[in-house]
């Protein structure tokens, strides 16, 4: 095994309408190692290795794989040269079984496909790896993370050697994220070499052999994991020191804002509905809802907003009877709500940013009952908005679907909490968000706090539901489980609870 | 999306020209083919309905029912719904406003014909409702209901204009009576032009200020760019939906009676050369876009009217001009993908 690097990115610059993603960037990846691209949102990592695999093409720059210059200008030269992507959304046929989708992808098969070889080759490569899937099954029945490994899969059988995941752990539950990292590891055994692209740290330094860093289209450098720390890797992503969430001292919470007395709903699918919820959120607290997400969060986050009937069990909203409310009449008597995904589950994608805030409030920016709409006002109150909760204002006519992740959650913080509400509900708020977005999320709901809001966070993140909650509910299939309080549990023993091991106990 | 001035109209006006172009050389050759002088063809038709005073009201009166049609169509489209069946509405609303053009007792002039054009809006609009609700409660799709109402449509106006609104004085031809004078549409210059195009002009500009800057286009547009966020925001999805529905329906509804109490003065069965499916087709050519729908119905009802034209100088059946249509509508759909591709 020579040191000549598999790929190396020589000066590679790409250039977008508006904005240089890649600035001169070089990058090498070594055989059989595990490199870690890590950077925040829009940071150009995604734009890099899709130019690696010839989805873009660079600007200028060179490229070369075990030491010859190529030129890839196809994702078909790119596989002829062993090289393989996994993109971010999945590219798989939902209809199709999992060995017809990879028979799609491997260019040499012949006229007539003999299943049987395929399958074979097919089990083998995924036993080898622990991958666990049945060739014959319909892609549409897989979970999310076995459609990973459908595509991983396409990859091996086509002869690649070089493996790129974009943002791969983005759409994985925490122990598929471990079993992720395992079949990594036995790639690398096996001597293929892996980039991934992730924008959370301690990924990067659990898996990684070296991380290199990309902050704003530039690379500002690429370090082992054993010499470095967390501290110095968010140094080198955000240039700046983050400013810390803290939480202030744990006072008494005031009155009841959402009270749920023994709410259940059908379940819907194959997720559980709701048993028997019994909770309270009072004024000024913040309480956490731990669990493996699937295990109800979304249903609880529903049957709040009005959007989940609730079949036995009662909801109360500052005391009123709420819980034949629809969600319109829940959201004028102060319900706000940030939700994981905003893109798909909080804003119109072809909107502007102003149109998006306009759709807040039906009565107030209304003129002549709905035929006209107070521009200037939303106008106003977007930009007071921003100011109010101390970001960076974001230009009125943008489209949402241009925004990355992180900005866009901005401007749904902006739209949900700066009108009057009483109570927040955040649904994975801070998911797929780089750190300094999160941040800026929690910062917020903390505000909220100290206003005297209620605030529900639902979240999958133990370390954020610890340092921000006052206390913490868990759910498991549809039951609240467990009550802990951050400062008197730790994240064993919530954790046991989620996964079913233990009953807790406040 | 976000680029400067002249990518934005430049580039659809360059493409509009081009279309224009390979059309017009294509249906030449065909008309060469056919023995025919494309040059003269050509030169005709833009001389007696671009030049002459009357072969142009003649135009704008064709363009009257396809702006509105294709408001009816676009109205939906806006809230994500698939309306084919313009053309069903358009002869329901035809219905409707007969019923009160014939039914009404004597009316001053102008009520009369306010109602009459309020019934063939209510006509529509109730045709339209039918798939809206179902839409609205999950359980049919609307593309699906309004595409085979339109098969329904003409069989309830055949089953009038046969049976009990036809008229006794020409007992073998199926027809209402003639509409008084107050249900007519006033007809102006002496031309064919009417009252209907400048109702098309009127609402299409009241479509262009309330989708785009009213809280109510804000709302329907929502519930069509992502129903899921729509409903989080408590935005009635369910009433929108309808409300879309019948909103479109009740514009092509109009189309249809503004047509009939203008043009024929009489219902009939062949009231509609397919002006709802020409209009489903407009709106398609301009994405839903204000100033692409007066264009392009414009040039729909300028080739309409050139078939008619294309009859009368070069002796062509009508059927040539739908081969004008269909190569319009290749022509168009030929797009470069490379946007849909990008992230």
């Amino acid at each position: 095994m020579g040191d000549t690097p598999v790929l190396r990115l020589v000066e590679i610059t790409k250039r977008f309408p508006h904005v240089v993603a890649n600035d001169r960037v070089s990058l090498e990846l070594l055989p059989g190692e595990i490199h870690a691209l890590l950077g925040e949102n829009g940071a150009g990592k995604s734009t890099l290795v899709k130019i690696a695999y010839g989805f873009y093409q660079a600007d200028s720059g060179e490229i070369y794989v075990h030491g010859k210059k190529v030129d890839i200008s196809s994702p078909r030269d790119a596989r002829r040269l062993g090289i393989g992507l996994v993109f971010q959304g999945f590219t798989l046929i939902p209809a199709l079984t999992v060995a017809e989708n990879v028979a799609l992808f491997l260019a040499e098969l012949p006229w007539v496909v003999r299943p049987r070889d395929l399958h074979r080759a097919l089990r083998e490569a995924s036993r080898r790896y622990g991958l666990e899937l049945d060739p014959a099954t319909p892609v549409w029945q897989l979970s999310v993370g076995e459609q990973q490994r459908v595509e991983l899969l396409k990859l091996l059988l086509a002869n690649a050697r070089i493996l790129i995941f974009d943002e791969p752990t983005k759409v994985l539950v925490p122990h598929e994220v471990e079993n992720l990292f395992r079949v990594f590891q036995g790639l690398r055994e096996d001597g293929y070499s892996l980039i991934f692209i992730t924008h959370k740290l301690r990924e990067a330094l659990t898996c990684a052999d070296r991380i290199t860093v990309m902050r704003q289209g530039r690379v500002v450098g690429t370090v082992r994991p054993g010499e470095t720390s967390e501290e110095a890797l968010l140094h080198m992503m955000f240039g700046e020191r983050l400013g810390e969430v803290v939480r202030a001292a744990g006072r008494e919470p005031g009155e009841p804002i959402l009270e749920l007395r023994g709410v259940c709903t059908k379940p819907v699918g194959t997720a559980p509905g709701l048993a028997d919820v019994d909770l309270v959120v009072r004024a000024g607290e913040i309480v956490g809802v731990a669990g493996v997400s699937g295990n109800g969060q979304r249903e609880l986050g529903d049957a709040i907003l009005g959007l989940l009937r609730i079949t036995r069990g009662k909801k109360l909203f500052l005391g009123e009877d709420a819980t034949r409310w629809p969600p319109r009449r829940l959201i004028q008597k102060g319900v706000a709500f940030v939700p994981e995904d905003p893109l798909a589950m909080a804003v119109v994608p072809w909107f502007s940013v102003l149109e998006n805030l306009g759709l807040l409030d039906p009565r107030r920016f209304s003129r002549l009952g709905g035929l006209g709409l107070d521009w200037a006002g939303v106008r106003a109150h977007l930009q007071a908005g921003f100011a109010r909760l101390g970001l960076n204002p974001l230009p009125e006519q943008a489209r949402a679907a241009t925004l990355s992740g992180g900005n866009l959650q901005r401007l749904v913080l902006v739209r949900e909490l700066s009108r009057p509400y009483h109570l927040v509900v955040g649904l994975y708020p801070t998911r797929g968000l780089d750190v300094r977005s999160a941040n800026a999320v929690r910062q917020a709901l903390l505000a909220a706090r100290e206003e005297g809001k209620g605030v529900l966070l639902i979240s999958e993140d133990l370390n954020e539901l610890f340092s921000l909650s006052d206390r913490i509910v868990v759910m498991l299939r549809g039951r609240l489980v467990g009550e802990f309080r951050p400062e008197a549990a730790n994240l064993t023993e919530v954790g046991r609870c989620m996964t079913g091991a233990g009953v807790g106990h406040a | 999306m976000r680029s400067l001035g002249w990518t934005r109209l430049g580039w659809p006006a360059l493409r509009l020209l081009l279309t224009v172009a390979i059309v017009l050389g294509v249906f030449g050759l065909f008309l060469w083919a056919l023995g025919k002088d494309p040059i003269q063809a050509y030169r005709d038709t833009f001389r007696l309905n671009l030049l002459n005073p009357r072969g142009l009201a003649g135009v704008l009166a064709r363009m009257a029912p396809l702006l509105l049609t294709a408001l009816g169509v676009a109205l939906p489209f806006r809230s994500g719904l698939i309306n084919v069946g313009a053309e069903g509405q358009f002869l329901m609303g035809a219905l409707a406003g007969t019923w009160a053009a014939l039914n009404l007792p004597a009316l001053p002039w102008g009520l009369h014909l306010a109602l009459v054009l309020l019934a063939g809006m209510g006509g529509g609009a109730l045709w339209a409702a039918i798939p809206g609700a179902l839409r609205a409660l999950g359980w049919v799709n609307e593309t699906i209901a309004t595409l085979l109402l339109n098969y329904l449509a003409p069989l309830v106006v055949g089953y009038f204009v046969f049976g009990p609104w036809r008229a006794p004085e020409l007992a073998f031809y199926p027809q209402t009576p003639e509409f008084p004078a107050s249900a007519r549409l006033p007809l102006w210059f002496g031309t064919r032009l009417h009252l209907g195009f400048f109702l098309g002009l009127f609402f299409l500009l009241a479509y262009a200020y309330l989708v785009s800057r009213s809280r109510w286009g804000l709302e329907l547009r929502a519930v069509g760019g992502n129903p899921e966020a729509a409903r989080r925001l408590g935005l009635p999805v369910e009433r929108w939906i309808l409300a879309a529905m019948v909103l479109g329906g009740a514009l092509a509804g109009l189309a249809g009676i503004t047509e009939v109490a203008a043009v024929h003065a009489r219902l009939k069965l062949d009231i509609s050369p397919g002006y709802g499916f020409m209009g489903f087709l407009v709106n398609w050519l301009a994405f839903a876009h204000p100033v692409g729908i007066l264009v392009m119905s414009f040039l729909l009802a300028f080739i309409a009217s050139s078939g008619f034209t294309l009859q009368i100088t070069q002796r062509l059946p009508y059927a040539a001009v739908n081969v004008l249509m269909a190569l319009i509508l290749f022509t168009v759909l030929a797009k470069p993908l490379a946007r849909e591709v990008r992230r």
